[in-house]
């Protein structure tokens, strides 16, 4: 049900995802923020049970943040993230998995260049310029296979994502009224706008 | 058979939820290996550039079709594997012990197994090629013609067993290769989308990465 989509552009990536906590046939909440920043330079996009979501986020973000500290203060690039994450995914896949579907987004501030990363449950990785997790994805990715191209800016790339935000709150069965868009760059991890404030009680 | 129902979607073998195809073919004195390049959840595509194969020394290459996931996690192993090898023995895998060590590391998990059913291509002390499959338990195969996996085999044993001849030089052995590969990703929705093929001979290698359809 849920929504997580990412576009990458020339120095950075746009994560964007809905805001809606549910289960069954009740809301529990549509403020919910589902892009956890990782570390400094990027942040991931969860979809899945909202228990999974949380674990596995604060997992990940609190074991990066321990290797700054034990490593003194050496980051690991997106890639190592990303790879990092999945290993954790398929170490637990054959023991007790963690039913998310993941978008990761990051800049490596020592290459220059940003990166997004595809995950799913089982711990498949896949390097794209953009992509889409759940159902959002039948409706998404047509519209990035068209408007995406090399060398975008960031209001091109905000483009496309509102764009598909449009598509799935007109086309999508399931009201997803509230979406929260974040940006990944040079400058870190920033919140580009939401549907609802998550700080909200 | 390990089935899986994910979604509304109809029940699919899990070895062909991601899609994949790969041939390895022998050669004189070189072989070669080629795979598809995509990646997909079932039915939709999630990226053209997920490569099943993988270079483990200037003399051995391992093509991976199967689950993904346990593409990339027997791909790690099989590297940690490669180096503690190479820290005790100091000295290179061949392709024949690389392929014993796949086989045994595929069996220790007989009864949950890692989905994936990899070929091995590479060429020994004398030059010659070397290669073996097997299925998702670690049963060898071992010829000296071609050996083929993943989601289009019925396709690619008819394509390989019409086109392939004896004692082909690299450059004929890339091109049987290439149109081996493509006419049998052409007529398989889960592979496809891009090609690479390497040949392996004892002055080096050489990848070539294909433009094929892309549906």
């Amino acid at each position: 049900m849920d929504t997580v989509f990412g576009v990458e552009f020339d120095g950075g990536v746009i994560l964007a995802s809905d805001q809606t906590n549910a289960r069954s046939i009740l809301t529990y909440q549509t403020n919910l923020d589902k892009i956890t920043e990782l570390s400094s330079h990027s942040a991931m996009g969860i979809s899945g049970p909202n228990a999974d979501l949380v674990n596995f986020s604060e997992y990940i973000s609190k074991n990066l943040a321990l290797y700054e500290l034990s490593n003194d203060g050496l980051k690991l690039s997106p890639h190592a993230q990303a790879n990092f994450c999945r290993g954790e995914l398929a170490t637990a896949l054959r023991k007790g998995p963690y039913q998310v579907n993941i978008m990761l987004g990051g800049y490596d501030t020592v290459k220059g260049e940003a990166s997004l990363y595809w995950m799913d449950y089982l711990a498949a990785l896949a390097k794209v310029n953009y992509g889409a997790q759940g159902y959002a994805s039948s409706f998404c990715l047509s519209i990035m296979d068209r408007d995406w191209k090399e060398g975008l800016t960031c209001d091109e790339a905000v483009g496309i994502v509102e764009k598909c935000i449009k598509e799935l709150q007109v086309r999508f069965l399931i009201a997803q009224p509230n979406f929260i868009i974040k940006v990944v760059d040079k400058d870190g991890v920033r919140t580009l706008k939401f549907g609802a404030d998550p700080a909200d009680n | 058979k390990y089935q899986v129902q994910i979604s509304e979607a109809r029940k699919m073998s899990i070895l062909e939820y991601n899609g994949a195809a790969i041939i390895a073919m022998g050669g004189k004195d070189c072989v070669g290996i080629a795979c598809d390049t995509r990646l997909g959840a079932q039915a939709q595509t999630v990226s053209c550039d997920f490569r099943k194969v993988f270079k483990m020394n200037d003399r051995t290459f391992v093509g991976l079709a199967g689950l993904a996931t346990d593409v990339l996690t027997m791909n790690n192993l099989l590297k940690f594997r490669q180096n503690l090898y190479e820290l005790r023995e100091e000295r290179q895998l061949t392709p024949k012990v690389f392929s014993n060590l796949l086989s045994n590391l595929l069996y220790e998990k007989r009864f949950g197994p890692y989905f994936i059913e990899p070929v091995v291509a590479g060429l020994d002390e004398n030059n010659k090629p070397f290669l073996s499959g097997m299925d998702l338990i670690g049963a060898p195969v071992y010829t000296d013609d071609f050996v083929v996996s993943g989601t289009a085999t019925a396709n690619m044993y008819g394509m390989c067993e019409t086109l392939y001849k004896k004692d082909m030089e690299p450059e004929e052995l890339f091109e049987t290769l290439s149109q081996a590969l493509l006419a049998s990703v052409d007529r398989d929705a889960l592979s496809g989308w891009g090609a690479v093929v390497h040949i392996v001979t004892k002055d080096g290698v050489i990848s070539r990465e294909l433009k094929g359809r892309r549906d």
